[in-house]
């Protein structure tokens, strides 16, 4: 009885040792990292997501961004930027664990938003689900303040082509 | 190509039309008449004796607005007596939001012993005409006498996650200026914050 309890317990060890994805580290960056991002000598279009784990529209449309990453399109690059608050990665990275995300995603820690949203985009009212395609090739960017739904990303994407 | 093409066409209708027309600051404010958690109504001409408002676009389920709800209560203590009253609004509709209903609004009032309104913006259209987007977004009211005009537009100050860290406390800068007779010298901040919950979108 005692053995089979042992055994068990080596099973579920080994089990919850090979899960299939390592929860991925979420780094807290400064706005400085945002604006390598952006302004990335990169051959693949940038597209950077902004939301927040407490924003019901932006949970909504994250599967179309974990979709395009899946992809493995070798022309994009997306990149999910955090808005929770810095002492909050814990909740951060437990989301991304339990969605098995796999899109790259840091928590920008800049509380004071009126230092840095403009040069995101003038036009951010400072609202979230926002997001904002570049591509570095041409210059063309694209910023859209709202939920996206199927296709639209696509659209956004085609117009900085 | 061609499906590319219209939903292209139909992103921009679509980005055209959610556009509506807001106050500037400057801009004259229409007066409204909303439900305030008691039942009561209150109207913006019911303060045409106070200086001014500081007239707050708010909801219960925001993080920022839980993070900004005891600075809101305290700009009220602290400018009421002086002539600019604290008007908060809910416009979150909800059906989207359902945290923001009229039984949540009442209870979070009377929870946080709201010495000043928490109106409830049924068909979103004060909203609208502020041009409101997320909670809190703040509309600091100058009485001119014969209307109320808009002096600032913005967040409440620049640190949403610790009042004690804040080192620009913009609408008590803009009240204060407006109470020594001055112009508002920083009148536009931007608010990151929870986008406001539209019907239908």
């Amino acid at each position: 009885m005692r053995i089979r309890f042992v055994i068990l317990a080596i099973v579920a060890l080994l089990l919850s040792a090979s899960r299939p994805l390592d929860a991925q580290d979420i780094k807290v960056i400064k706005f400085n990292s945002l604006e390598k991002i952006m302004n990335a000598n990169a051959a693949e279009v940038q597209v950077i997501n902004f939301w927040a784990t407490w924003c019901a529209p932006c949970i909504k449309e994250l599967p179309l961004f974990e979709a395009l990453n899946k992809q493995n399109d070798s022309g994009i690059k997306v990149t999910l930027i955090s808005m929770d608050f810095a002492d909050q990665v814990g909740r951060v990275k437990e989301f991304a664990k339990r969605r098995n995300l796999t899109t790259e995603i840091l928590l920008l820690d800049e509380i004071d938003y009126n230092a840095w949203i403009d040069k995101v985009d003038p036009s951010w009212s400072g609202a979230i689900p926002a997001t904002l395609v570049i591509n570095p090739v041409n210059g063309k960017r694209k910023f859209v303040e709202k939920e996206l739904k199927e296709g639209e990303l696509e659209a956004i994407i085609a117009s900085v082509k | 190509m061609k499906k590319v093409n219209l939903l292209l066409l139909l992103f921009a209708v679509m980005l055209i039309s959610g556009k509506p027309a807001k106050y500037d600051v400057g801009d004259s404010v229409a007066d409204f008449k909303l439900k305030n958690f008691d039942g009561k109504l209150v109207s913006l001409s019911d303060y045409k004796n106070q200086k001014g408002a500081i007239v707050i676009f708010d909801c219960n389920t925001c993080p920022y607005s839980k993070a900004y709800n005891d600075r809101i209560i305290a700009l009220n203590k602290k400018y009421a007596s002086k002539g600019f009253p604290v008007i908060t609004i809910n416009a979150n509709d909800p059906q989207m939001s359902p945290g923001d209903s009229f039984d949540a609004i009442v209870e979070q009032a009377k929870r946080k012993n709201y010495d000043f309104p928490y109106l409830v913006d049924e068909t979103q259209a004060v909203a609208q005409a502020f041009g409101a987007t997320n909670t809190p977004h703040v509309f600091v009211l100058q009485n001119t006498g014969s209307d109320f005009k808009v002096a600032y537009i913005g967040t409440i100050d620049n640190n949403s996650r610790d009042a004690s860290s804040a080192n620009k406390k913009y609408v008590e800068d803009a009240v204060e200026e407006l109470l020594a007779g001055k112009s508002v010298s920083n009148a536009k901040t931007k608010a990151i914050g929870c986008g406001i919950k539209w019907k239908n979108s």
